[in-house]
């Protein structure tokens, strides 16, 4: 399959390498019960991602990329298939897969931002005075350092996110989870946290899996894109996205557009025609 | 729809740019509060103003209808207050009355905890909570009384199980609806950290319930109180030095109704000071400072 790419290393320079599949997620059936039925969330999903991906999982809702990423956190166990992480099967949560959530109460209210990006790392039996200085760091990263000791309900929306980031981003993850974390902010602060995002990614290079429902976001964020079909969910199309940023090229645009062409394509527009048709 | 030269149509005006003004030409952006809006602001005025406001009406009403031996004046009280803790014993029954309280009160929180971890863990520990709390919530502590003097005797035994009963249930219902409304996502969040069991109940559920956890102390304290003061009218002395409650009944037999107010405002007293010493500060450096509660 050459999943691991062969790569040389005769002229000894510093280059880009890919060191291979991190993640493996293996023909991945999630259903979910609710009160009188079960449903299939998605259907025989199979992806990797290799090393220093920022891997995005893009669909319309219903398409269970958000389900996809909770298996992969642990929260959910596959029907069928199998989730691996460095070839070891996934359990359960746990530290190695932190996520960030859409959700702004995913701080803990009764901790300042200092520690709550402490705790997971001193959850996690980091000795005190690294994990102090790690937490300081990111924290920095993240630009947040005069609000080390504030209350997260004295923070921003798009503040807290940038918390949530900085206290995943510290205990070190094997990967980084992130479900729509910029959703539920607005849209001048929206594009400075992709923006912020990517240079965190250039600086520190670690591995993340984006679940997003906005094709423009994912472009900008990803540099690879799974696009997936609703109900039950189904890879449609692996794209490369690397080469785009916020500038909008006329490549993103054709990407977008071919992105939204496929997502749409298959979507009757008969029902307002009918409808219309119907009425006396 | 009628007719298409009517279609409202926006002018289209000329665009423009402007400088903003300097803040130092506007003026103070930000002025301090007067004196006045600041005692206004002042949870302890306020609420020392209502105390004040009452006492008032109590004295008026009772100068106004000249009857000492039904309702005696509060100056008239507070004297004879002053006089049973200075010279007489009601410091003393006080005490006794606390201690035998807070040995309940503790007694009660343990078991409350032990149960509502029980019931988080294991979903056997859930029912078996649910069912006893729809049982024994409903049941009067002071109807288990004649019960309990049968089985521990005429003693601090009898009224500490039913200060338990008061306390347990209220308190355990509190902290167990306190725990199943921790959000989801705090509760992955928890998960994601590696955190089980013990640690995660402690370290994410207890702080994340801590709202629902003080309201149920609260109402644990109240419960206990008010059993404790019935269970003292009813049978009095327990083991040689009774509590507050026979120091009120003992004054009534005697007709000492000044003693008796003295007695229930002492009650009043304490009630006050833990609510607002005790509970506020716990909510102030807790659920208050972190935003949970207004």
């Amino acid at each position: 399959m050459g999943r691991v790419l062969p790569f040389s290393t005769q002229d000894g320079a510093a280059r880009d390498v890919d060191s291979g599949v991190l993640l493996d997620v293996d023909d991945v059936t999630l259903q979910y019960k609710t009160d009188d039925r079960l449903v299939t969330a998605t259907y025989k999903v199979d992806f990797q991602v290799h090393r220093g991906d920022r891997f995005v999982l893009l669909g319309p809702s219903g398409c269970g990329k958000s389900s996809l990423l909770k298996a992969v956190a642990g929260f959910i166990k596959p029907v069928e298939g199998a989730i691996r992480l460095n070839g070891e099967p996934v359990r359960g949560p746990g530290p190695d897969r932190m996520v960030v959530f859409q959700e702004f109460d995913q701080l803990l209210p009764w901790k300042t931002v200092f520690q709550n990006v402490l705790f997971p790392l001193r959850a996690r039996g980091v000795p005190a005075k690294e994990a102090a200085e790690r937490a300081r760091d990111y924290i920095a990263k993240v630009g947040l350092d005069r609000f080390r000791d504030s209350y997260p309900h004295t923070l921003s929306g798009g503040m807290k996110q940038r918390v949530a980031i900085a206290r995943a981003m510290a205990t070190e993850p094997e990967i980084l989870l992130m479900d729509e974390p910029f959703a539920a902010l607005d849209a001048l602060t929206r594009r400075r946290m992709q923006e912020e995002l990517l240079q965190l990614w250039d600086d520190v290079r670690f591995t993340m899996l984006f679940v997003t429902h906005s094709i423009e976001e994912a472009i900008i964020v990803g540099n690879r894109i799974l696009v997936l079909s609703p109900h039950p969910g189904q890879v449609k199309a692996e794209l490369n996205a690397h080469a785009f940023g916020h500038e909008k090229s006329e490549g993103f645009a054709a990407l977008e557009n071919r992105i939204h062409t496929m997502l749409f394509a298959d979507q009757p527009t008969a029902p307002v025609k009918t409808t219309r048709a119907a009425r006396p | 729809m009628t007719s298409h030269q009517n279609r409202l149509v926006p002018q289209i005006r000329p665009e423009f740019e402007r400088e903003v003004l300097e803040a130092g030409v506007i003026g103070d952006i930000s002025r301090p509060l007067s004196p006045w809006e600041r005692l206004a602001g002042n949870t302890l005025a306020r609420r020392v103003l209502i105390l004040v406001l009452l006492g008032a009406a109590w004295q008026g009403y009772a100068v106004w209808s000249q009857n000492p031996l039904m309702f005696p004046t509060l100056s008239e009280t507070l004297a004879t207050l002053w006089t049973s803790l200075v010279d007489g014993n009601l410091l003393e029954r006080c005490l006794t009355s606390l201690r035998v309280l807070l040995v309940g009160y503790a007694i009660g929180i343990v078991a409350a905890a032990v149960l509502t971890m029980l019931a988080v863990t294991t979903r056997f520990g859930n029912d078996l909570l649910s069912t006893l709390t729809s049982m024994f919530n409903p049941l009067p502590a002071i109807a288990l009384l004649p019960l309990a003097l049968l089985w521990f005797g005429l003693g601090e035994g009898s009224i500490t199980f039913v200060l338990v009963h008061a306390v347990l249930w209220p308190m355990a219902l509190n902290t167990h609806s306190g725990f199943m409304g921790v959000s989801e996502t705090q509760r992955m969040a928890g998960q994601n950290y590696g955190l089980k069991g013990l640690r995660y109940v402690m370290l994410i559920l207890v702080p994340a319930a801590l709202p629902s956890i003080l309201t149920g102390l609260k109402i644990g304290w109240a419960f206990a109180w008010r059993t404790l003061i019935a269970a003292e009218l009813v049978f009095g002395v327990s083991s040689g030095s009774g509590g507050i409650g026979w120091f009120i009944y003992e004054n009534r037999n005697q007709l000492e109704i000044p003693s008796v107010f003295a007695g229930l405002l002492m009650v009043i007293i304490i009630g006050l000071l833990v609510e607002s010493v005790i509970f506020r500060t716990l909510e102030i450096n807790t659920v208050r400072k972190w935003g949970m509660q207004r």
